[in-house]
């Protein structure tokens, strides 16, 4: 990206993606130690609990959801998609990160990626997991979910292959495959890696079974590396089509606010930069906690604020046109549906979004921020609320007031619409704590690859 | 069955892979077929070295991809049109244009389920014991030592001048490697 800047050499090149000094057999303990250490820390006892203690509100919501049904939540007519929506977006679009870092970015060849791309990775898995919980209980009767899929059955009748809703489940469903199957794949030979470091028995058994027998074969790495490259170009293609397919629920609608073109790209690049906002939220306290500062560098931490600020002036983009479109179209209901967001009875949420999504995202310009840990944090968190907003916006603002204006309505959410929300971020955070704990959370087997002598010299 | 060697084959270790390529390459010039490499990662040198062989998972991933993509349409078309027709805005029962999003996720799915199998059954894994683990410090493969095997099957394999064999590239210890 920025390698082959002439004005600015120092700021790449100076700081390597890995420090100096590590051997193979160095970088593999250190990794290997956080999953397989004897004592728990503290911090991560604290943090856990806390997190599955939040996840218990999501819980309990569901229960009372299951119990009562979903007129526990704000839902109403005209606006039937809210939190439900707001926040399957929201996850899905965070997870996008994820494979970006593992698939586009190997692809591209960018080294800076592997230290980074396991722990994204799980982000990615847990924020589809979390995404999934939403649409599921919109159906209203959960358990017959499996009414989506089409399947051979008794009533004789399949679903609609024309709606976007039917897309986006082929969508999600392949995407959260895939993303499991590329997360496993890269994890295999470090599994192998902690089955034979592993001290008790018990670990050495459950690493061993999961690490599929590997032993590191020189034929089997030449497969391996192959169904890697092979997984990754076609992980590429399938990330950007899941929002492509999620605006698709909005833009194949007719509702104004809704019905944009522009929706496909603007969506993927809104959920890029929401992702590597939540891949900073994550990477910056874990190599702080953890002390992988010699894994995780500062060249990470800035070339994620670099991507942060492109996919941010896309998005702007995207704002802009919005505006500009329903202007330009000469459309009546366009025209009002841009102007009720910047001046109707959601007149903040609007104003707030781009103070989160377009303002604040300039400071990366500078230099001395993109240097700041504690900046980037605290820009991420900001972006990561920025990007809710704009799904708040998008669905709830353009929903209750359509054409007629006999048929408006205001929304607002409920305890259980709120607790839900707050409850996935603590089932996410629980996850990300467990996988931190048992799993290694940075690919070793790569990392010795950045090593200058792993590279064999040729003789001629 | 042929009779079954008495020992697995010999194995030798060494802490540099520049040393196990060296190894490596000789080996296979030397006439022996049945060797294996073991890399803490991927070395693609030593890959080929070990066997110039053709790796048959790409034209995998490919049938699998295309298999894929024409179930997912057939799918659609045999429910859309041929089983439960259904007249949505007026739209022709084979309307394709809405048939691609579906189609393109399994043709994705499909790939991906093959490249992640097909691997692994090329592979024969999983497979949770190898005769390769009761080489002493076996352990270390996984994390800085590399490994040469060359196994009793081979038909030019000598219990003692493999041996001698392999202890000429001064690796860092020879073993011979019970089944």
């Amino acid at each position: 990206m920025s390698t082959n800047n002439p004005d600015k050499p120092e700021e790449t090149t100076r700081v390597p993606v890995l420090r100096p000094g590590y051997t193979f057999g160095s970088i593999t303990d250190k990794i290997a130690a956080i999953a397989l250490g004897r004592k728990t820390p503290i911090g991560w006892l604290i943090g856990f609990s806390l997190s599955f203690g939040v996840a218990m509100m999501l819980f309990y919501s569901i229960g009372v959801l299951l119990l009562k049904g979903i007129g526990i939540w704000g839902n109403n007519n005209p606006v039937g998609w809210a939190f439900d929506i707001i926040n399957f977006v929201w996850w899905i679009g965070i997870g996008h990160a994820g494979t970006l870092i593992s698939a586009i970015l190997l692809l591209f060849r960018q080294q800076w990626r592997t230290s980074i791309n396991r722990f994204a990775e799980a982000m990615t898995l847990f924020a589809v997991a979390c995404a999934g919980v939403y649409p599921a209980l919109h159906t209203g009767r959960p358990w017959l979910d499996y009414w989506l899929f089409p399947y051979p059955n008794t009533m004789g009748i399949w679903p609609n292959f024309r709606s976007p809703l039917i897309w986006d489940v082929f969508a999600v469903s392949t995407y959260a495959t895939v993303s499991a199957l590329f997360w496993f794949v890269g994890l295999v030979p470090d599994l192998a890696t902690l089955r034979d470091r592993a001290k008790n028995r018990t670990a050495k058994i459950i690493y061993g079974m999961l690490a599929l027998g590997w032993r590191g074969s020189a034929r089997h790495w030449h497969r391996y590396e192959t169904a890697y490259l092979l997984l990754a170009g076609l992980s590429t293609p399938l990330v950007l089509s899941v929002h492509t397919v999620v605006s698709f629920d909005f833009a194949v609608g007719i509702v104004p606010g809704w019905h944009a073109t522009i929706f496909p790209p603007y969506f993927v690049a809104g959920a890029i930069y929401a992702g590597f906002a939540m891949v900073l939220t994550i990477s910056i306290p874990l190599r702080k906690f953890y002390n992988l500062q010699d894994f995780i560098t500062m060249r990470h931490i800035r070339n994620m604020a670099k991507i942060m600020l492109a996919t941010g002036l896309i998005v702007a983009y995207g704002y802009m046109m919005e505006a500009f479109m329903a202007w330009y179209s000469g459309n009546e209901y366009e025209r009002f549906m841009i102007y009720n967001r910047m001046t109707g009875p959601y007149w903040w949420s609007y104003w707030s979004l781009i103070l989160c999504n377009v303002i604040t995202p300039q400071f990366l310009w500078a230099r001395k921020v993109r240097h700041s840990t504690t900046a980037l944090f605290l820009i991420s968190l900001v972006v990561g609320v920025g990007m809710w907003l704009e799904r708040f916006v998008i669905i709830v603002v353009s929903l209750h007031r359509d054409f007629l204006p006999s048929s408006w309505a205001m929304y607002a959410p409920t305890r259980y619409d709120w607790m839900m929300f707050i409850g996935t971020l603590g089932l996410f955070s629980a996850l990300m704590f467990l996988f931190i704990r048992f799993l290694p959370v940075i690919s070793i087997f790569e990392m010795r690859t950045l090593l200058p002598e792993s590279k064999v010299k040729e003789e001629a | 069955m042929a009779k079954r060697p008495e020992i697995y084959g010999v194995v030798a270790e060494f802490e540099d892979p520049n040393e196990l390529l060296k190894a490596t390459r000789a080996a296979y010039e030397a006439g022996y077929r049945r060797i294996e490499a073991y890399t803490p990662y991927p070395i693609e040198e030593v890959s080929e070295a070990v066997s110039p062989h053709r790796n048959r998972l790409p034209l995998i991933v490919l049938i699998g991809g295309i298999i894929g993509g024409l179930a997912g349409y057939a799918l659609q078309y045999y429910t859309q049109v041929i089983d439960y027709p259904m007249n949505i805005g007026g739209r022709p029962f084979h309307s394709w244009p809405a048939f691609i999003v579906p189609t393109f996720e399994t043709t994705i799915l499909g790939a991906a389920l093959s490249a992640v199998f097909g691997m692994l059954a090329l592979n024969g894994l999983p497979r949770p014991h190898h005769p390769i683990f009761n080489t002493p410090r076996f352990e270390l493969a996984s994390r800085n030592r590399f490994f040469l095997s060359i196994e009793a099957s081979d038909k030019k394999f000598d219990r003692e001048q493999t041996k001698e064999f392999l202890a000429s590239f001064a690796p860092r210890d020879v073993s011979e490697v019970d089944w």
